[in-house]
């Protein structure tokens, strides 16, 4: 291994196909053919224990620390100076931070979904990306953190939504979304840390067990929490997993049901509606997807994973992108169906102010984004060519931050009174903090690549077809 | 003035400035400066470069003042003092926490308006309108509600200057003793130039002394206000008379140019007068009166007429002519506007007596005799316009004043002058070049409360005592004199001009209190009317009896070929007036009535005018959303001005209108480079414009605009259908007393009927339940209550930047929509504070409870405890919420500490503010109430909006007394909720508008456009 640092060990594939069979009967695999435990420990263990760290890795660092960088002086900026820094106004009190948060939660989902929802429903395929998706998740809500706690006026007030007792006497107002999402994200986040960490577990102690460097060791052995693999600790491991799985799958419905609800509880047309919080879920779902291709398909070139993240994977994912974005473009008719339908002359105009107003463009463009670009995904040629899933998957980055910029300042600028209406525009400010949040979060998810196994090495063992035969032998005792 | 230092002060307030350098994060609001603007300050006036050259921002120019305190304060000024032990003896009526209030008058060229001063701890913190003073009835105006912060404002002139330096009072005694000498040597070569003075004792001094000296010229100007009027009045009555109105006995009332509900001395208790005739309640009698209005720009006046004819300034005369043609039935009338003059005509003569028409201030002086020789042809004076003798002490014909001044100093002749007030380099007429004659004097002193562009120009500065700050006296309008108390010992070591005058005299020690009392005394007054009458604010039995006077019939004819090509239109400005208002940032960032425009003045025009020059509605729709307009050049008589267009639906075609009062040079931080200069167009011929302008749309790129209510882009189908406006003639008002409870189109649209359905039983009010009803009828816009709830609450004013990206503060804003045609539309006013809604959206979205609902039904702020999520912005429905997205309260210049309400909290950065019924008025009348032990009276609270309205139209109380003011009209027909719909259940209401034009002119109007 130490001659050999970056190369994977297995390099010669058999061919385990004599006769010709048709390509569309072969099921695609979710772990390539020819990989035995030992390749597969070796393969992912390797990328966080070799010693030299790849160029490519830490250019791809040193940009998204730059962006840190950009985060770091704008949330200055702003803490310094006020949020007026920013393009809010009196008509539009929320703009790119609450835009923000929501695409960062929502992106936020798909990590859960994937590891949790899909392990409850036992879609195996499901194995060699849910660590990537629970780390891509983490990260995300960090991101999106930054937004509600900095956002205010008085951010070095913000613990007063935390019902504490305290000698003000003073108490949350629970009635308050915002209230809501203080505990909805808080809880969010603290689960799928505990998940994710649990997950890490096992393997942890292989990367500890494999560790040449003694402090490199000690400090897996920490983190591993002297997991020795013994039957009861697995007994127990996966007890708790399946425990954490099943609470953070409410949870996953539950965020952005509640994120939603800022917006379906407000009495704003273009906010004030019923079919929020399936929407929003919907969308989130759909914009995690999108997230976690746009990550996956480079990591998997660069860090040679395609045995282990098969099109298989990104075919499935997707299959996931296209069905939720059907589902969102249900929500966008059915906002429509429920503006007109009812008659409000306040709901009307909200609609045709988006369409024609002047934000159209990028109602227009978030059509196309969301809309459009995911039809791509009936075709199992698109499906199955990494580069249009990864321009789908982009299109819907993109278009799922204009969901909620036509959702938040395109409503709010031209609510009830004509007087008061009004126009939004981003600042310097602005563009900072999102781009610097970017930066954070792939800061955070190229240290994560770097020292963390990012796919789970136990559970892709579990693919394997001997830990299947031996499971079924044993069933069969 | 080139061996003077003022660099060395310059140099010396940066420095101080410098200081609080890490406060420096908050200075963002940049005002806008023009290159041009710069480049003519500098050449005009290097030596004051360098003050300015570091930008104005609206955050140094606060800290400047600071550090201008600070100076002050070296120099043996007073602020107000500081004890440290609690008095021994208490002194009598001083109760900490409660206020005091002082009658005094605030002089506006010349006349007096009453006030009432709340004085904390004395320290002067709010003007209020006095009930007992002729000329207010209670009420106040923008500018008498902005001049408590004129008082305060560390811009002030703070020392006496010579050339410049720091020098002293007695100094510049001394230096006035050569004048006396030469004042009895040559007394021709010395001159004084005042503003216009209705002060008898200050004009019993100035008498004194052109008696002590005969020889020494008294001149007098004013840029604004009475030109016109005075000339047209003698036109009219062959000596300098006044004429006032009295509009509640009017039936119908036209109005020749004239905004007499919001302009001139009389305007307040105009307001109010003509307001009472046009409260439409259910069981009056009397009916509605019928307001006619021709005018040129829409005026809060035009705006709130029940039949406007726009026409351009030169027409006015013709239309006048055409009135008292077809009142003598001697000609028919002129084929323009034909109908309108002839329904009018019929209108007038059904009401004879009880009409009255009304030639505007600033109108032609022939206007001024065809408005009274149809007065008197309807024998309305007598009745209705009462002719007195002018409350000014000397009224002359001050165009010619000032134009002889000019030519002696060009002369040689005058060796000394002394300006006693007024800016005259800055707004005498640009012909006269007063700048370059003043050169050639050889003594030049400046009595001014700001060192501006006159001062800068003189030998001597003193600095002037505001009117809170010296004994005085003024007459009203009516000539009711009022004893000016001051309220506060002279901040800036100010000096009135009694003062000089007293010094001009020979006592060495004058002082203003002995000056005015010394005059009042020596006619008749006792000490016990004395008292009295400070008490009162008037002086009794001082209003001169009216008199008999006939009109000449001689109208002479009219002048051809005036009116050709585009005019121009010159008018004081709404919120600066003549600009010596420029240096106050509420009056700045006050919207101006009609076009919402805040720091900027700008070329105002009607949409088909704009068309012509090629700033159509599609261009501008290019524009509005961005808050930005082009800018055009306006070439009127050689002289070329750049101004930003701005398109005023009902603004005559083929004229424009320009405001003066900006754009001013130096004068304060907040003065210097907002707006352009409209002065250099006015010349001695043409002061209030002519015919012969061209304007060019310029290719500069748009010019931003801090206007506070999106302008033309709004779909009249919106307002309509939502409504929001809710309006009717006064036939269709009889017909359908509940006309305002039917939506707007006469069908049931969804979503608008009412249904106030709740799944919890409806919360009981038990105590009080304050509300509030807003009768549009009546508003006329004139921002009166804008300025008291920003002087009450202790508002921030934002600047010009802000203001452009939607953050004023205003906690009461006044909405302006318009109807029909665009070139003649109906305006409607409609104030808008917190509703204070039983189901305030609001309330639930706040996470920490900051806004929530008291038992009396108002939504509270508990400021301090707000973190700024700004949710409960987002979910108000009417957007009267503010928020400090800055640190916008200046919390550092010591002299606008002193000025603050203290019962109310400055807020800081990053809270949400808005109205709250002025619940500090509200707690103050419950504390009394129950130290008494009964329930609070009806009209014992008054907000601060409702106290300034001079129209009354602004109702508060408590809804559960049924004998309320508020109860009963809660009850009108004609009451309806903003946005009820949303079942919000607002506690502000409104009264829909009611006009009530003439039906021929609607039915003329209607088969007009059936035809078309």
């Amino acid at each position: 291994m130490a001659e050999n640092d970056d190369k994977p060990v297995h390099e010669v594939r058999p061919t385990t196909q004599e006769m010709p069979v048709p390509a569309r009967y072969i099921p695609s695999p979710t772990i390539e053919p020819g990989h035995s435990f030992a390749t597969i420990t070796d393969h992912i263990s390797t990328i966080v224990l070799r010693r030299k760290t790849p160029l490519g890795w830490l250019i791809g660092f040193t940009i998204a620390l730059f962006g840190v960088g950009i985060l770091t002086m704008s949330l200055t900026v702003v803490v310094a100076k006020g949020v007026g820094v920013w393009g809010i106004n009196h008509p539009v009190g929320w703009g790119f931070d609450i835009i923000n948060f929501v695409w960062w939660i929502g992106i936020g989902h798909a990590g859960t979904l994937i590891s949790a929802i899909l392990l409850l429903l036992r879609q195996e395929w499901r194995t060699s990306i849910n660590r990537f998706a629970e780390a891509m998740t983490l990260f995300a809500v960090a991101s999106a953190g930054i937004y509600p706690a900095l956002h205010t006026g008085r951010p070095w007030y913000d613990y007063w939504l935390f019902p504490y007792p305290n000698t003000m006497g003073l108490w949350p107002q629970f009635r308050s979304p915002l209230m809501w999402d203080v505990f909805a994200v808080s809880t969010y986040a603290t689960v799928s840390l505990f998940f994710w960490y649990v997950g890490l577990i096992p393997d942890l102690a292989t990367l500890r067990d494999r560790a040449t460097n003694i402090w490199v060791r000690r400090t897996y052995g920490i983190f591993a929490l002297g997991w020795r693999g013994s039957a009861k600790h697995w007994y127990r491991y996966e007890h708790a997993y399946l425990l954490l799985a099943g609470l953070s799958t409410p949870l996953v419905l539950s965020v952005h049901t509640i994120v939603s609800f800022d917006f379906a509880v407000a009495q704003l047309p273009g906010w004030h509606a019923t079919f929020f919080p399936p929407y929003f879920v919907a969308g989130a779902v759909f914009a995690g997807f999108a997230m976690v291709l746009t990550l996956a398909i480079p990591a998997r070139k660069f860090f040679r994973l395609e045995d282990f993240i098969t099109m298989k994977h990104l075919e499935n994912m997707g299959k996931v992108l296209l069905a939720t974005g059907m589902i969102v473009v249900y929500a966008y008719g059915m906002e429509w169906f429920y503006g007109l339908y009812s008659g409000n002359m306040f709901e009307v105009f909200m609609l045709k102010n988006r369409a024609t107003g002047p934000y159209a463009s990028m109602y227009v463009a978030l059509w196309v984004c969301n809309a459009l670009a995911p039809q791509l995904m009936w075709f199992k040629r698109f499906r199955t060519s990494t580069f249009w899933l990864f321009v789908v998957a982009m299109f819907v980055n993109v278009g799922m931050w204009l969901e909620r910029f036509v959702i938040i300042p395109v409503s709010l600028h031209r609510d009830f009174l004509p007087s008061s209406w009004g126009m939004y525009h981003g600042t310097i400010w602005d563009w900072g903090v999102f781009v610097g949040s970017i930066g954070l979060f792939f800061a955070l998810l190229f240290l994560f690549m770097r020292f963390l196994p990012m796919i789970s090495i136990f559970e892709m063992r579990t693919l394997l077809p001997e830990s299947q035969a031996h499971a079924k032998e044993g069933e069969a005792h | 003035m080139s061996e003077s230092k003022p660099l060395d002060f310059t140099a010396f307030r940066e420095r101080i400035g410098d200081l609080r350098g890490k406060e420096y994060w908050r200075s963002l609001e940049e005002l806008s400066r023009s290159e041009a603007f710069d480049e003519f300050f500098q050449s005009e006036f290097p030596q004051q470069a360098l003050a300015l050259s570091r930008g104005v921002d609206r955050r140094s120019f606060m800290k400047l003042m600071g550090a201008s305190v600070a100076l002050a304060g070296l120099t043996g000024c007073r602020p107000p003092q500081e004890t440290i032990v609690p008095y021994v003896n208490q002194p009598e009526n001083l109760i900490p926490g409660r206020p005091v209030y002082f009658a005094t008058a605030m002089p506006l060229s010349g006349y007096a308006r009453g006030v009432l001063v709340e004085s904390h701890m004395y320290r002067p913190t709010k003007i209020e309108g006095n009930p007992e003073h002729p000329a207010s009835l209670g009420a106040t105006d923008a500018f008498t509600q902005a001049s408590i912060l004129g008082l305060y404002d560390p811009d002030r002139s703070q020392v006496v200057r010579k050339m410049g330096e720091i020098s002293t009072w007695s100094e510049f005694v001394a230096a006035l003793q050569p004048v006396l000498a030469e004042a009895r040597s040559n007394p021709a070569g010395v001159r004084l130039l005042t503003q216009t003075i209705t002060s008898p004792s200050l004009g019993a001094q100035i008498q004194q002394l052109l008696a002590q000296y005969p020889g020494i010229r008294w001149h007098q100007w004013e840029p604004v206000g009475g030109h016109a009027l005075r000339e047209g009045n003698r036109l009219a009555f062959g000596s300098y008379l006044n004429t006032i109105y009295d509009f509640t006995r009017a039936s119908v009332v036209v109005s020749l140019g004239s905004d007499f509900l919001d302009e001139g001395p009389g305007h307040l208790r105009y307001a109010r007068d003509f307001s009472s005739r046009r409260r439409v309640r259910q069981g009056m009698d009397g009916g509605m009166n019928r307001l006619y209005v021709i005018e040129s720009t829409v005026s809060s006046t035009g705006s709130v007429a029940d039949n406007r004819l726009p026409v351009r300034p030169s027409e006015i005369e013709a239309v006048g002519r055409a009135i008292l043609a077809a009142l003598d039935g001697t000609a028919a009338p002129a084929a323009a506007h034909g109908e309108f003059i002839a329904s009018l005509a019929r209108d007038l003569q059904a009401n004879r007596g009880a009409s009255i028409v009304v030639p505007g201030e600033e109108q032609p002086p022939v206007v001024h005799l065809i408005a009274h020789a149809i007065n008197q042809a309807l024998g309305n004076i007598g009745t209705t316009v009462q002719v007195i003798d002018s409350p000014e002490v000397a009224p002359v014909n001050q165009l010619q004043s000032l134009r002889e001044l000019v030519t002696d100093m060009n002369a040689g002749v005058v060796s000394s002058l002394i300006i006693l007030g007024g800016n005259p380099v800055y707004d005498a007429p640009a012909d006269f070049d007063f700048r370059g004659a003043l050169g050639k004097v050889a003594f030049r002193a400046h009595l001014g409360l700001y060192n501006d562009e006159t001062s800068l120009l003189c030998h001597w500065h003193i600095p002037e005592t505001h009117y809170l700050e010296a004994w005085g006296d003024a007459r009203a309008y009516d000539g009711t004199a009022t004893i000016m108390q001051p309220l506060i010992a002279p901040l800036y070591n100010g000096r009135s001009a009694h003062e000089i005058l007293g010094a001009l005299l020979g006592g060495l020690d004058t002082s203003s209190h002995g000056a005015v009392r010394g005059y009042w005394f020596g006619r008749g007054a006792t000490e016990a009317s004395w008292r009295r009458w400070l008490h009162d604010g008037v002086v009794s039995g001082s209003a001169p009896a009216p008199r008999a006077a006939a009109v000449s019939t001689a109208v002479p004819a009219p002048v051809e070929g005036n009116g050709v090509g585009i005019e121009i239109e010159i008018r004081p400005d709404p919120t600066l007036y003549d600009g010596r208002f420029a240096n106050n940032a509420w009056l700045q960032e006050l919207p101006k009535p009609q076009t919402k425009i805040t720091w900027d003045n700008v070329l105002l025009m009607g949409p088909r005018t704009a068309e012509q020059i090629g700033f159509g509605a599609e261009e501008r729709s290019k524009l509005f959303n961005e808050l930005k307009t082009r800018v055009a050049e306006v070439e009127y008589q050689g002289v070329r001005v750049q101004l930003p267009v701005w398109v005023v639906p009902g603004h005559a075609e083929g004229a424009v209108t320009v405001y003066l009062g900006s754009g001013r040079a130096f004068g304060g931080k907040v003065a210097s480079g907002a707006g352009t200069n409209i002065y250099p167009l006015r010349r001695s011929s043409a002061m209030q414009g002519g015919g012969g302008a061209r304007i060019t749309l310029t290719s500069r790129s748009p010019y931003p605009i801090g206007c506070t209510q999106e302008h033309q882009s709004i779909d009249p189908k919106v307002v309509g259908e939502r409504g929001i406006v809710r309006e009717a003639s006064y036939e269709t008002y009889l017909r359908d007393p509940a006309f305002a409870q039917t939506p707007p189109h006469g069908e049931v649209v969804a979503g608008l009927e009412h249904r106030n359905e709740s799944l919890y039983p409806p919360f009981v009010y038990e105590g009080h339940a304050w509300a509030m009803v807003i009768d549009t009828t009546v508003c006329t816009g004139c921002n009166g209550c804008v300025v008291a709830c920003q002087s009450e609450n202790n508002i921030a004013v934002v600047g010009k930047d802000e203001v452009v990206r939607e953050r004023e503060m205003h906690w009461l804003r006044i909405d302006r929509y318009y109807k029909g045609d665009p070139e003649n539309p109906q305006v409607f006013h409609q104030p808008v504070p917190c509703m204070q809604c039983e189901l305030a959206p609001c309330e639930p979205v706040c996470p920490v409870e900051a806004t929530s609902h008291n038992e009396e039904g108002l939504n509270d702020m508990t400021y301090n405890r707000c973190v700024g999520t700004r949710y409960c912005s987002n979910n108000c429905p009417y957007k009267v919420r503010r928020f400090n997205f800055f640190g916008y309260s200046d919390y550092e210049t010591p002299a606008l500490k002193a000025m603050r309400n203290p019962d109310v909290t400055v807020r800081t950065r990053g809270v949400m503010e808005k109205c709250t019924y002025c619940v500090q008025r509200i707690n103050h009348a419950r504390i009394e109430a129950e130290k008494e032990g009964r329930r609070v009276r009806d009209g014992e609270v008054v907000t601060a909006c409702q106290q300034a309205c001079p129209t009354q139209a602004i109702v508060f109380g408590d809804m559960n007394d049924p004998q309320s003011a508020v109860a009963q009209l809660k009850k009108e027909p004609v009451n309806y909720a903003l946005l009820g719909e949303l079942n919000t259940r607002p506690r502000t209401t409104y009264l829909a508008t009611i006009r009530n034009p003439n039906p021929e002119l609607v039915k003329a109007a209607t088969a007009d456009a059936e035809h078309h």
